[in-house]
């Protein structure tokens, strides 16, 4: 026997269930004057320094169907690629730009829509650039563990051929899953869950 | 607030088969929700080590008694009337503090006020379900609510889920993000349930049931129910080295 190490076991997921929103967003399921606003819905102000973007996503199940239950949450750098929070050490991020957004979708048609900017590039800890990106959290009725991932942009493909995360993908033809093409000011990210088109989630 | 350095190191590598498989079919909707492939891996950068940070100013002052934050002025909530509190700390058993902890839950019959729960437990007109809070320096947290009720849900033709809460908690980095669910001590339910069997392990399950605290309780008031929340654990990084060792 050895000394043993004395480590905790993180806490076991368990699924987000088809009420997520009330705990997460109750204004927008009628549970309204508990909060003034649900968290993460605003992401930027009249000040926040960088280009405008609309994001648009949707979560499809392996039947191909639309999931009108999930949340999504996102996480990214700012105009120059700094992330607000104390846990960036490279300096001071835009005061004006949170980074971090939470939507319920469209109850109807199952669209997340987030109104941020474009971030700037952060570095891979070896110091290669990455591709602008956004990380993603997505839970819902039947997903058991939170799902991580990323979604990178359309119009960036210098900088998604680069991209240290994107380029040591073992099925480079999965890379398009992780792409939201441009349209306009929009940007669209479709995320499936399962199938052909399965989207390459991560375990980071 | 203390001085410190920023947490800058990467998470532990998250113990999967500790967690629910994506699949697991007694619970029926991961069918056709849980991806197939294996999900790819890569050292933390950045993007996965940082993480916003919410300021106590944001809580309102009811917003950890779910007994009265929805409740008309003079009325509370209906049930059990129970303390919830413990403490968050992470894999290396270091206290977490300001971590927001959100939590919602069903009404004492088992009824959640959401448009799509049919069951016919009646609402409580003055119970919504939700409250948040964030933790203290130690990592503690508490809120006063009522204790749930079970409910059936859809998925056998009787299942049942154990009266629960469920936790949503914001660590300090983005992958530390973790939802889960409380239950509590002495629950037979708890055994039958689809959702609690997705978990492979009876100890990871039993992390999950809350603990009476009969010290905890107040008297003539409310009973305590103590629930620890772990997560990820971070390296030290070269700025946390102190001479003393981590």
């Amino acid at each position: 026997m050895a000394q043993s190490l004395t480590r905790l076991k993180e806490t076991p997921s368990q699924t987000a269930g088809p009420y997520v929103h009330i705990g997460l967003t109750p204004n927008i399921c009628e549970i309204s004057g508990v909060y003034p606003e649900d968290l993460g819905t605003r992401m930027v102000d009249d000040k926040t320094k960088g280009e405008r973007i609309t994001v648009k996503m949707r979560v499809f199940d392996g039947t191909g169907s639309v999931i009108k239950d999930a949340l999504i949450e996102i996480w990214q750098a700012d105009a120059d690629g700094l992330y607000n929070s104390p846990s960036e050490p490279r300096g001071k991020a835009d005061p004006n730009f949170t980074g971090w957004g939470r939507q319920a979708s469209d109850s109807e048609t199952g669209v997340f829509t987030f109104e941020t900017i474009k971030p700037g590039r952060v570095p891979f800890p070896d110091g290669r650039p990455q591709a602008p990106h956004i990380s993603l959290w997505i839970v819902a009725r039947g997903i058991n563990l939170g799902l991580q991932t990323r979604m990178y942009f359309g119009d960036e493909e210098k900088a998604n051929a680069e991209d240290p995360v994107l380029t040591r993908l073992e099925h480079q033809s999965r890379v398009p899953t992780l792409v939201a093409p441009r349209d306009g000011d929009t940007y669209t990210f479709d995320i499936h869950l399962q199938g052909e088109k399965e989207t390459v989630f991560f375990d980071v | 607030m203390r001085n410190a350095r920023p947490e800058t190191g990467g998470f532990f590598q998250r113990q999967r088969n500790w967690h629910p498989p994506a699949f697991a079919p007694g619970y029926k909707s991961t069918v056709v929700r849980s991806p197939q492939r294996a999900p790819v891996s890569f050292g933390n950068t950045l993007s996965e080590i940082t993480g916003p940070v919410f300021g106590r100013a944001m809580l309102g002052e009811l917003d950890n008694d779910l007994t009265l934050n929805y409740a008309k002025p003079g009325q509370s909530a209906i049930g059990p009337r129970i303390v919830v509190y413990g403490q968050v700390l992470d894999e290396r058993a270091r206290p977490v503090p300001n971590v927001l902890v959100e939590f919602w839950q069903a009404n004492a019959g088992g009824r959640y006020r959401h448009k799509k729960d049919g069951y016919l437990a009646p609402l409580d007109p003055n119970f919504g379900g939700c409250g948040r809070t964030i933790t203290d320096e130690d990592g503690n947290y508490s809120f006063l609510t009522i204790q749930p009720g079970a409910y059936p849900w859809p998925n056998g033709i009787n299942d049942w889920r154990p009266a629960h809460i469920h936790f949503a908690i914001f660590g300090h980095g983005f992958v530390q993000r973790l939802i889960t669910q409380m239950y509590f001590e002495g629950d037979p339910m708890i055994w039958q349930c689809p959702i609690v069997r997705t978990i492979p392990d009876k100890r990871a399950i039993e992390t999950l049931i809350a603990v009476l605290d009969m010290e905890a309780t107040v008297p003539m008031d409310a009973r305590a129910y103590k629930f620890d929340i772990v997560l990820r654990g971070r390296r030290s990084t070269m700025f946390e080295n102190k001479l003393e060792g981590n």
